[in-house]
């Protein structure tokens, strides 16, 4: 077997430390190594979009990066989008707008839509839906995932006019 | 997943020696494609090469003498150039629309090469822009054209220990544009039915064509560099009777296949809408107007 190796990794702002064999990928260490759950395993292939996390400010399918090649990097899991108790804009639309039904889907979407609110902060429903390309969701349609994210983006201007 | 070795290596030398090592040794970039086939089982590595911090495969330099784009550069660098964005627009085209955002800020150009697959989005952009690849072992370089890499589907002519550099683009020339699209059933995350990368350069009144080059994509088992289509404009005013005659030699050469994507025939007409499309795309572009590709539009 391949030599473990030692992979620091900023997690959520934390500095985390942790020991991966080569063939592991992030998305196995987040949930097996770290106790991580949040982030979700889909399809495994990297098309549904559920294991999505935040790698220096940039979404990527975490079952598609391998842990090794996440040294040194930030990573921003759902576990670090609430604020202590308090859930984010993003977190608080989808529960308000029922975006979620079975909720696998979930988490890979908030973390997208994080991304693309700090990218773009007023972005139009096409630029919504294409965004959000990459994240399959096979409960509720899409329509109140859409809206749930344009509301997302209307609190979040709101609370930084505050 | 199996189990290899991982080196991440920070001179290319040092990349060299590891891939002429081990025995199966993979490089390994964005790792979209490559992950996926070692889980699969279709590829078995010995060793993955983290080739994402070597500088000459992260080079993204444009000049007036042209553009060194390093083999494993993402596409989200690619669409984020300004360079690239106004002088090669049909490799942004492209970058937008592999996979989706998590892919765009993974993938690189050269893996989507390497990968070589049939209906791979960026390689007839590559093919229509000039683009040179730039390949080294320990033993040395050599430099391929991209119409020239692939020679079947997943298969192209890099040798066991040789690595893809950079690809290595001619200056735009003045009054040229490029474009590339592909038609798909949905409006994004899709794999392409038919793609066709075009780029035109225009006499001084914009009017008539003095060069071209024409790509295809998914209408046989490499990426086409279609030149009698490409020659059917040049030295022709651009206009309808132009488009109908490289249509009809861009068709001649696709050799498509039938499969759930759809038929021979379906892709064989597929030729000829999105190779009219993306003239006037590219041509509009060549005369300095805006045209904004929307994909699904």
């Amino acid at each position: 077997m391949a030599k473990k190796r030692v992979v620091s990794i900023k997690l959520n702002g934390d500095p985390v430390e942790f020991l991966c064999e080569p063939r592991q990928t992030l998305l196995e260490v987040l949930r097996d190594t770290l106790d991580m759950t949040g982030t979700k395993e889909g399809c495994s292939n990297g098309n549904c979009g559920a294991c999505t996390v935040l790698m220096d400010g940039r979404p990527v399918t975490s079952c598609l990066v391998l842990a090794v090649e996440a040294e040194g990097a930030e990573v921003r899991t759902v576990e670090g989008v609430a604020c202590g108790s308090h859930l984010a804009p993003v977190q608080q639309a989808f529960l308000e707008g029922a975006a979620l039904q079975c909720g696998i889907c979930t988490p890979g979407f908030i973390m997208q839509t994080e991304a693309l609110l700090a990218e773009n902060p007023s972005p139009t429903e096409e630029q919504v839906r294409f965004y959000l390309a990459g994240n399959l969701c096979r409960c509720t349609g899409y329509d109140k995932i859409v809206r749930a994210v344009m509301c997302a983006a209307d609190k979040r201007r709101a609370a930084m006019d505050d | 997943m199996r189990d290899f070795d991982y080196a991440v290596p920070s001179t290319l030398t040092d990349a060299l020696a590891l891939m002429a090592g081990a025995s199966v040794a993979r490089p390994l970039a964005g790792g979209t494609d490559l992950i996926d086939h070692v889980r699969t089982g279709r590829l078995a590595p010995d060793l993955l090469v983290d080739i994402k911090k070597l500088p000459e495969l992260n080079r993204l330099e444009a000049s007036p003498s042209g553009l060194r784009l390093g083999a494993s550069v993402p596409c989200w660098k690619v669409i984020a150039s300004t360079e690239i964005s106004r002088d090669y627009t049909a490799l942004v085209d492209s970058c937008r629309i592999i996979g989706g955002i998590q892919i765009q800020n993974r993938a690189s150009v050269g893996g989507n090469l390497c990968n070589s697959g049939p209906a791979a989005d960026s390689i007839p952009s590559l093919i229509a822009l000039g683009a040179q690849c730039v390949i080294a072992s320990k033993d040395g370089t050599r430099e391929v054209p991209v119409e020239a890499f692939c020679t079947g589907p997943g298969k192209n002519v890099l040798q066991p220990g040789e690595l893809l550099v950079e690809l290595k683009f001619p200056a735009r020339a003045v009054r040229s544009g490029s474009h590339y699209r592909r038609f798909i059933p949905r409006n994004e995350m899709d794999i392409a039915v038919v793609g066709v990368g075009a780029s035109v350069t225009l006499d001084e009144s914009g009017q008539r064509i003095t060069d071209a080059r024409i790509a295809l994509g998914a209408v046989g088992p490499t990426p086409l560099l279609a030149t009698d289509a490409a020659q059917a404009l040049i030295g022709q005013a651009f206009d309808e009777v132009a488009i109908a005659k490289s249509v009809a030699a861009a068709k001649a050469i696709a050799t498509p296949i039938s499969d759930m994507r759809g038929t021979a025939e379906y892709r064989v007409h597929l030729v000829g809408v999105l190779l009219a499309r993306v003239l006037k795309a590219a041509v509009a572009r060549a005369r300095g107007e805006t045209f904004t590709y929307q994909p699904g539009h």
